[in-house]
């Protein structure tokens, strides 16, 4: 026997590995609307697995556990039971010393505090409050309910014109989301049960890039009802309400402070990201539907502006969709220096075309989320001699899409994470000189399941700069209308679920105005969900329907198979200018891609309900 | 088309085409159980799964289409083994107690077990069962349920109620009233097509046959019992008794031998709501033409339901003719009590319906008078068929015997009530003579009836619950002197409510409506003999139109009881007597 062995895994071990890695793929693509109880059973028994058997709350009291959520699911329990799985789980968090049983008990305990409601459900009704409605994933969690399925298919057949008919029915930016969106959907893509999501955005971009939005007519209009319809603001969710609007045959007037249309998305956006030019392909065909738009106006009471009162007084229905365009301001010493400008005002000011001198330049931008990164490679393309990003968290704690931190890096971006703004150094003219952070350390984990930065036992570190953007979120103008009677919560204005403003028949709000600065797709979400209600509220029931047939799903077997990813302009041919980055993909991808496409909507539940909506 | 080879056969089929469907028309039967045309393709039950070459997995046949090129196997020893796997899995959550279920001999998972030569269940049971109210006529056997969903899917799709709904998920979904509501409480009109394409016995009728046998064996009582229209379409079916056999005269001689003191047709009471029912449409024309609201028939309860609880403001303008068994059964407890003698409390008056919903009709509040129902007990056809057998008659050996008289007999006109545009057309029979004052020629009114190129094929099955009818409506226009009566005629409930929502939204406009709860009318009711696969309602039209056609007296005021009842009883149509005894005001 030797003294000692190098250790290799066994077959037995390497099996139980690979499952592990299944198991991660199934909870991810797990689907939502399940029973709580039956989930949290099986959670319990994976736990229990877990389990070495020495002490005696994890060996014995976990099996406990599950036999009397057994007893829940089997109508066998009472209300006793409820409080004994309780004390019993307490008792196991508090009395096993190890991670395995305590943690388990505590999960539980989550869980159990979290949908008591569905125990006491299952005890006093028999049976769970979920009900069955298995959305199509993807479907599910868009939160416009694109019938993404029937494009992939469309896509993979090459009928690209059908699937921008067909992504209309519930979004008519298809150009912008195809290049922009943060695409939720991909996030519990049942693919994950094989070997990963489908790139939906991908499968769309090369529905747009093969079939221009203003090259697709949109759909004929209802009979005109003669009713009048004010949106305020041109961005994303007020052109989508005007759109739907418009289809139902109403008469909508879209009022935009700005000089240009396109909201966030042209002045949130940079022109790599999502070109001018792919902007206007969507709004012509929005606009193609007649909406009228009167641009330079302002909704407001200051000098010039037009009364809100007015406005409600002259239309049938008004939607506020205005966005979220101000800035925040960190709260520092030395803000007010010439050369600290706001993202907002940055990109706002390369929405209109007029690009900010930074040629040689020092440049901070503070914040983490995707503007902050936006600013950051929009510097860079400005010709910055440096860019420097400063972030209190760590770099996996930052909002921004993955991909972006990467091509801001890949661009010569440089990430100081773990560092909380201290003040900003001003020369004797007033200008920025320099940047001060006080290094962080990364501490406990808050309710919501991230890390706090914590003062760090180290010197305030100073970076040499010129420019500092400050990018730490954008508030909402809604002072205005809050003057008007329109309630405000938090800054945000003040909307039901179906959009309606409470106390003002006929007014109806959405998008970053009530949400707070969110995605182009809530956005859309929104100003549909908008539009379907005030076309009740003005006594009508037009419906928004597609014809398009859609391909039925394949036969051949699930093998598993990579996904294809979008490339990029190397970052060397990039860095310097504004042109587009990303590539679309080759006929040949776009085929092996779709065809990945589980086709949710033909098999499981929905087969029988949950499955095609084919109008709204 | 597409070309595949299906067992090592070409074939070559339209695209869009099931791997089913295409071994059917191959005459290669792919046993299923969960599917239904057009209602149900949800591959559930993934007991047709077919192998196709060159792939690794078996794909479910019923909703699989056909590619070019595809060799397919049926019945490959992969084939076999996951089918009987399944049906085994299946069984491992049914309670296979065969012998006392209502559907042993005409079970869809029985026979397939069967036929795949199933003797053992490997995997240990795990049947559920959940409390039902079994006093409502329709069952639900939670044990039995093999959560095919066919049932949930027909109350939505062609029935448009949703009463059934699926409940939790994972291991413990099953299937249950919408929200849990009892049963009783709910909106369910009792048309029982959810039964009717049970593939097991999970869901069948309130057995009342216990009742009859009381009745029978009671010495002090008269058993009266009616037979609906319908029921002569259907009862033989599965008694393989020759189609020559007189279908009626055969089930007279059947219910005497069983000991039955009075059998008399219900077609009697549908020639005397024709009197009453045609007689009121002329009464309330100028209404109906002012409110633009049609007058709607009221002979089907489960229509009668529907309207109670999804259009309660449209309950004044069902006709308030009762329904012909309601009417048969006032008449029973009556006249015909007087005429045999006896004291109406000593009578049982029991029916045979195609229908379920009419086990709930006669206890509806203003039915039956002085302490005593209209109608004591009734049973479907399939409980008749049931009591036949288990006599031991063998009803077609039997000597034909005419239905016992008075209030006994009926003209072709009642005896079509029992296919979809039988009640509009036997209406106008009448109605035309009323205000014309001679009569029309005998196929004048046919139009009313489903059109011709709605019955592609007297003998083609389509399989589809409703399709020759879903959706559809015979619109008919019929000048009687100087007024037009525009007629409509639907059945289904899905249809209806389409139809009702166009009149009320004022799409559509008519003076008489004709509505039946189940597709193709009570021909294809949910209490007819259960054929898993077939819809047998075209089929069984076509007997009541022959039956129709062969008899000599073809108008309901023809039909000599009628005019004696009249003369000796009612005086009438819509006297003081008439509205007392044959109307009512649907509880309004």
């Amino acid at each position: 026997m030797s003294r000692l062995l190098v250790s290799t895994e066994d077959n037995v071990q390497q099996t139980v590995e690979r499952l592990y890695k299944d198991l991660e793929r199934h909870i991810v693509a797990s689907p939502p609307g399940l029973c709580p109880v039956d989930l949290q059973l099986a959670f319990l028994k994976v736990c229990h697995a877990q389990t070495c058997g020495k002490c005696v709350p994890c060996r014995i009291g976990l099996q406990q556990l599950q036999e009397m959520l057994e007893d829940v699911l089997e109508g066998r329990a009472d209300m006793a039971t409820l409080d004994r799985i309780e004390r019993t789980a307490q008792n196991i968090y508090d009395s096993a010393d190890c991670a395995i049983g305590s943690e388990a008990a505590r999960m539980l305990l989550t869980g159990f505090r979290g949908s008591k409601e569905d125990y006491i459900h299952h005890i006093k009704e028999g049976f769970c409050s979920v009900h069955a409605e298995h959305f199509i994933p993807c479907v599910g969690l868009c939160p416009a309910h694109v019938d993404i399925p029937g494009y992939i298919a469309l896509v993979g057949a090459g009928r690209y014109e059908d699937a921008i008919r067909l992504i209309r029915k519930d979004n008519p930016f298809p150009t912008a989301c195809a290049l922009i969106c943060e695409h939720p959907c991909e996030a519990r893509c049942r693919r994950n049960m094989l070997d990963t999501s489908v790139n939906i955005r991908g499968l769309k971009k090369m529905a747009v890039d093969n079939a221009p939005a203003n090259k697709v007519p949109v759909p004929e209009k209802a009979e005109k009802t003669g009713k009048k319809i004010a949106i305020i603001g041109g961005g994303p969710s007020g052109l989508s309400a005007a759109y739907y609007l418009q289809l139902m045959g109403h008469d909508t007037v879209v009022y935009e402070e700005k000089k240009q249309l396109g909201g966030m998305l042209r002045y949130g956006i940079p022109n790599y990201r999502f070109p001018r030019t792919r902007l206007q392909e969507d709004l012509d065909a929005i606009l193609s539907t007649g909406i009228e738009v009167k641009l330079n106006t302002r909704i407001g009471d200051g000098p010039g502006e037009i009364p809100f009162e007015d406005i409600r007084k002259k239309y049938d229905a008004v939607y506020i969709a205005i966005g979220a365009h101000s800035d925040k301001k960190i709260g520092i010493e030395g803000e007010g220096s010439k050369g600290v400008i706001s993202a907002v005002e940055m990109l706002k000011s390369i929405g209109d075309g007029i690009m900010p001198d930074f040629k040689g330049k020092r440049v901070v931008v503070v914040g983490g989320g995707n503007v902050a990164m936006d600013c950051a490679r929009s510097a860079v393309r400005l010709g910055a001699a440096s860019v420097t990003i400063a972030y209190r968290r760590r770099k996996e704690d930052m909002t921004c899409l993955p991909d972006e931190i990467e091509g801001a890096m890949a661009e010569g971006a440089e990430l100081f994470e773990l560092h909380a703004p201290k003040k900003i150094e001003a020369d004797a003219n007033g200008n920025v000189a320099a940047f001060w952070a006080d290094p962080q350390i990364i501490g406990p984990i808050d309710a919501w399941g991230r890390a706090l930065p914590m003062k760090a036992d180290k010197d305030p570190v100073r970076i040499e700069c010129d420019i500092i953007v400050v990018a730490i979120g954008q508030g909402i103008e809604s002072k205005s209308f809050e003057n008007a009677g329109i309630h405000i919560h938090k800054g945000a204005i003040k909307a039901i679920a179906s959009g309606a403003v409470e106390d003002h028949e006929g007014v109806f709000a959405g998008g970053d105005c009530v949400t707070g600065p969110a995605t182009v797709i809530k956005a859309i979400a929104a100003g549909k969900v908008a539009a379907a209600n005030i076309d009740d509220y003005l006594g009508f029931d037009h419906a928004i329907s597609c014809d398009v047939e859609i391909p039925a799903p394949h036969t051949g077997d699930k093998v598993p198979c990579g996904r294809v990813q979008l490339t990029e302009v190397p970052a060397s041919e990039r860095r310097d200018n504004f042109n587009p980055i990303e590539n679309c993909m080759t006929e040949q991808e776009a085929r092996q891609e779709a065809w990945r496409c589980l086709r949710c909507d033909c098999y499981g539940f929905s087969a029988v309900k949950g499955g095609r909506n084919f109008r709204w | 088309m597409v070309n595949i080879k299906i067992n090592g056969k070409d074939i070559s089929v339209a695209e869009g085409t099931t791997i089913l469907e295409a071994a059917g028309q191959a005459d290669i039967h792919i046993p299923h159980l969960c599917y239904l045309k057009g209602i149900n393709e949800i591959s559930a039950c993934k007991v047709c799964v077919v192998e196709i070459e060159g792939q690794e997995k078996l794909v479910a046949s019923c909703t699989t289409k056909v590619e070019e090129g595809q060799v397919i196997l049926t019945d490959s020893p992969r084939v076999r083994e996951v089918r009987r796997t399944n049906v085994q899995l299946i069984l491992s959550e049914h309670d296979y107690r065969c012998a006392t279920c209502i559907r042993s001999g005409n079970c869809s998972l029985q026979d397939m077990a069967h036929r795949l030569g199933i003797s053992e269940i490997p995997y240990k049971a795990r049947i559920k069962e959940l409390p039902w109210n079994k006093d409502f006529p329709l069952i639900r056997d939670a044990s039995k349920c093999i959560k095919c969903m066919r049932c949930v899917q027909i109350c939505e799709k062609v029935q448009s109620l949703n009463i059934w709904d699926i409940q939790n998920t994972g291991a413990h979904t099953t299937v249950n009233t919408t929200g849990n509501t009892p049963i009783e409480l709910s909106d369910c009109s009792l048309c029982a097509q959810c039964i009717t394409h049970c593939p097991v016995g999970a869901l069948h009728e309130r057995g009342d046959l216990k009742k009859v046998y009381q009745a029978l064996a009671d010495p002090e009582k008269v058993t009266v019992v009616q037979i609906a229209p319908a029921v002569r379409a259907a009862w033989m079916e599965d008694m393989h008794i020759p189609e020559n056999v007189d279908r009626e005269g055969c089930f007279v001689a059947a219910l005497k031998k069983l000991g039955f003191d009075y059998v008399l047709d219900t077609v009697f009471a549908a020639d005397l709501t024709i009197m009453e029912e045609g007689n009121e449409l002329l009464k309330r024309l100028p209404d109906i033409k002012e409110k633009k609201l049609p007058m709607f028939t009221s002979c089907c309860p489960g229509w009668v339901s529907f309207v109670k609880t999804q259009y309660p403001q449209l309950t004044s303008r069902l006709s308030t003719a009762k329904s012909p068994q309601q009417m048969q059964g006032a008449v029973i407890k009556t006249y015909f009590a007087e005429k045999i003698g006896k004291d109406p409390k000593d009578i049982i008056s029991i029916s045979v319906m195609p229908c379920v919903s009419k086990k709930r009709e006669i206890t509806l509040p203003d039915m039956g008078r002085d302490g005593y129902d209209d109608v004591d007990i009734v049973i479907t056809t399939r409980e008749l068929v049931r009591l036949v057998n288990a006599g031991e008659i063998d009803a077609a050996a039997l000597d034909p015997m005419p239905f016992d008289s008075p209030v006994g007999s009926g003209t072709g006109a009642g005896v079509i009530f029992g296919a979809t545009g039988g009640v509009m057309e036997a209406a106008l029979r009448t109605a035309y003579a009323v205000v014309m004052g001679e009569e029309a020629p005998l196929d004048a009114f046919t139009a009313v009836r489903a059109k011709s190129d709605d019955y592609p094929d007297a003998s083609a099955n389509c399989g589809i619950v409703g399709d020759q009818f879903f959706g559809k409506r015979a619109e008919a226009e019929f000048k009687l002197k100087d007024t037009t009566v525009r007629t409509c005629t639907v059945s289904g409930l899905g249809t209806a409510r389409e139809l009702i929502e166009d009149i009320l939204a004022g799409r559509a406009e008519y003076d008489f409506v004709e509505v039946m709860a189940c597709p193709g009318g009570c021909v294809a009711g949910g209490g007819q003999p259960i054929h898993d696969g077939e819809e047998r309602g075209l089929e069984r039209s076509r007997i009541l139109y022959k039956l129709d056609d062969e008899r000599k007296i073809r108008r309901s005021h023809e039909n000599p009881e009628i005019k004696t009842i009249y003369e000796e009883f009612f005086k009438n149509p819509l006297s003081e007597k008439s509205e007392e005894l044959l109307h009512t005001k649907h509880g309004l």
